[in-house]
């Protein structure tokens, strides 16, 4: 990475050049995304990745493909940045869909004057979440937008996985008994964000929980191929993926509120701003549903990774009285509460 | 969380509820009627909710859900003023997150948000001042709401940019206070209501004396309580104490928090910068004479009203919905044409679906619409 960049000048920002399909851009490309995206001596450069279909046949029978466009303010914050996310989360949602990960595309669109230190140590991050998920990142592009026309910096990325034949995991696969577990404390992404946003005066040593989940998939799975439904819980946070468990699988979702795992730290952050750590964005953690006679194996194999080692069985699944899914809450009082999505982004109270 | 979680002891609470479950009992051998006992703030409403406590009451002991949710007594016309002000030319409108989402007559500040104001939400009214220092050329609003709980701080906000001379800042100010709102709804003759919760918040600043007409006057108990499970069980415990006894007397449970005086130096933060405005709206209540805060002459300058020739907007609540009759505890939220059907959290008509701590949204998250049929 310590190869010159044209068309930087002194101050080391993006320009409008770097979009203009000239030397700049190309510099840009070479020194930068594939400096660290490519392994091994540089490959002839085509306009697509090519991927063998006889090795991706022998991992399984079905391809997964998924995408995600990544924005995030700040880029940067404990525990990861934009690229972290964009690797991790691309990563995350092929598998829990039971994929094997194996090729990610990564497309950015920057602002002018965006700070080419910064735009290093976001695709650096890319390469060390990619390395550490086992994926390649073998496609991209890039754009670079007048500097309002972009806050910073863009991430879209797209994967593709492979499917093994055994796994049928779907979100409207739950079952009356099943038991739910997640495999840590909640909310941290969403806390260290709120936190690192610097408006609270808060301070805190929370980290986002970012990190790519596949390892700990492919223990989960090895130890119960039979789980029902799994979904990584980002936006909307776990309660957003129990409604749409609840919903897809037309059952109840009863959640013991006691036996959810948060970090004191972000139970005093939701403490002070009227939050619950339920709506919470994730950016390491999935929910599973498995079978009640899998339950206390599934949370072995889940403790036994080092992403797992604070999971926990939350609540089970039962058949929905009124025909209509729901999500229900119960906390060590006996009370009882409904579970509903809200229709935006949670919004601190007033007092 | 320490100072929190104690007093969301479960085997405590049990306790409490057999004591309660006890004095409900010896009430009950002589009164017929049961026994309403309002709980004045949102907070409180939102902690009986969450819990479940209003189910593990005794039969003859009921909660009524009182007006203390600012959220959700912001009048639809006041929103107004405030998009208003956001769509002028240069206009950054800060206020607080929970205001955010309120419906006026033609939308909620996000929306006006979405519609190309700079609508920014703050965490404090000093957010506001340093947004209006880092930003000149701009014009700073920050819409004002709340109790005494809030009241405080905008008034201090205020006397900084007075002393900083700061001349783009300004307050669209809709503090309220609760004391002459309560006398309204004490003052209406079939006002069912036993005995009272006080809110926490609100006396930490005003002292424990400003409820004593409520006792003298009206001859109702009030315990000014705390926020957790357990204040409310042992407040609602003290409140059934004196009913039994025959006794009307402010007491306080919230001792850890609220002293008898309140907070002298924000109450005098308050007396210096606001005066009592004539008359001040409450959506589900209507006009309720001195129950507003509006600036000073002397801090006029800062009032965005005027700043902004703003003509108040007035807009009506929606007849269907029957908060009134809720606030005042004659019915339950399911009982209302209008819960779960024409009225819900995401499409609040009523003022007491607004906000989490309203009793009908309370009802409509912890008891499921299920009730309403």
């Amino acid at each position: 990475m310590s190869g010159t960049l044209t068309g930087v000048g002194a101050d080391g920002r993006i320009t409008l050049a770097h979009g203009g399909g000239g030397s700049a851009m190309r510099s840009l490309i070479d020194e930068v995304f594939l400096a660290a995206f490519t392994q091994g001596p540089p490959a002839v450069q085509e306009d697509q990745a090519r991927l063998d279909l006889t090795t991706l046949a022998q991992a399984g029978d079905r391809l997964a493909f998924t995408t995600d466009a990544f924005v995030v303010e700040p880029l940067e914050f404990p525990g990861g940045n934009i690229g972290t996310l964009a690797v991790c989360g691309t990563v995350n949602d092929l598998a829990v869909g039971g994929a094997t990960p194996v090729a990610l595309s990564a497309a950015f669109v920057l602002a002018e004057g965006l700070e080419l230190a910064l735009l290093r140590r976001v695709v650096e991050a890319m390469a060390r979440s990619a390395a550490q998920a086992g994926v390649r990142i073998v496609t991209g592009d890039t754009k670079v937008v007048p500097r309002h026309a972009c806050d910073g910096l863009f991430v879209t990325t797209s994967g593709v996985g492979v499917i093994r034949p055994e796994h049928t995991i779907s979100i409207a696969a739950g079952q009356p008994g099943d038991v739910v577990l997640v495999n840590g404390t909640l909310g941290d992404h969403g806390a260290a964000i709120l936190c690192a946003r610097g408006d609270l005066a808060l301070q805190t040593h929370l980290q986002s929980d970012c990190a790519p989940l596949n390892t700990l998939v492919d223990t989960l799975l090895r130890a119960v191929p039979s789980v029902h439904c799994m979904r990584d819980a980002t936006r909307g946070g776990v309660a957003g993926v129990l409604s749409e468990l609840a919903e897809a699988s037309n059952v109840l979702v009863t959640v013991n509120e006691a036996a959810l795992p948060v970090h004191p730290e972000v139970e005093g952050v939701c403490e002070i701003l009227g939050l619950d750590p339920l709506f919470l964005a994730n950016e390491g953690k999935l929910v599973a549903v498995v079978p009640a006679c899998h339950a206390e194996h599934a949370l072995a194999a889940m403790q036994s990774h080092p992403l797992g080692r604070n999971a926990a069985i939350i609540g089970t699944l039962q058949a929905s009285a009124s025909g209509q899914g729901a999500v229900h809450v119960v906390n060590e009082f006996g009370g009882a509460r409904v579970l509903t999505m809200p229709s935006g982004e949670q919004l601190p109270r007033i007092c | 969380m320490q100072f929190v979680k104690e007093f969301r002891n479960p085997h405590l609470a049990e306790a409490l509820l057999a004591q309660i479950n006890l004095v409900a009992e010896r009430i009950g051998r002589t009164r017929k009627r049961p026994v309403t006992v309002m709980e004045v703030c949102g907070g409180h409403t939102h902690t009986i909710f969450r819990y479940g406590l209003d189910r593990r009451l005794p039969a003859n002991i009921e909660f009524a859900h009182g007006p203390g949710c600012p959220v959700c007594v912001l009048p639809k016309g006041r929103i107004e003023d405030a998009i208003a002000i956001a769509h002028k030319p240069g206009v950054i409108l800060t206020t607080f997150g929970d205001a955010m989402r309120v419906p006026g007559g033609s939308g909620s500040l996000l929306q006006a948000r979405a519609a190309g104001a700079d609508v920014r939400m703050v965490y404090s009214p000093l957010d506001a001042l340093a947004l209006a220092r880092a930003n000149p050329e701009r014009q700073v609003v920050f819409f004002a709401l709340g109790f005494e709980t809030t009241a405080p701080s905008t008034a201090l906000t205020v006397l900084r940019a007075g002393a900083e001379k700061i001349s783009n800042f300004s307050i669209l100010c809709q503090h309220i206070t609760i004391i002459p709102t309560l006398r309204a709804l004490l003052e209406q003759p079939d006002f069912a209501v036993d005995g009272f919760i006080g809110p926490g918040h609100v006396s930490m600043v005003i002292g424990t004396e400003p409820y004593a007409f409520i006792a003298q006057e009206f001859k109702r108990p009030l315990v000014v309580a705390g926020f957790e499970p357990l204040d409310i069980l042992q407040s609602l415990l003290m409140v059934l104490l004196q009913i039994e006894a025959g006794d009307a007397r402010v007491e306080n449970q919230y001792a850890r928090v609220v002293a008898a005086q309140g907070n002298r130096a924000a109450m005098a933060a308050i007396a210096r910068v606001y005066e009592v405005r004539e008359a001040c709206e409450w959506r589900g209540l209507g006009q309720i004479a001195g129950s507003g805060l509006q600036l000073r002459a002397e801090w006029s300058r800062f009032d965005a009203e005027k700043r902004f020739a703003v003509l108040p907007h007035h807009l009506a609540d929606q007849e269907q919905c029957r908060c009134g009759d809720v606030l005042t505890g004659r019915i339950k939220p399911p009982q209302c044409q209008a819960f779960g059907r024409a009225c819900s959290p995401d499409h609040p008509s009523g003022a007491l679906m607004v906000s989490s701590e309203g009793a009908c949204a309370a009802y409509y998250e912890y008891h499921g619409v299920g009730e309403a049929a």
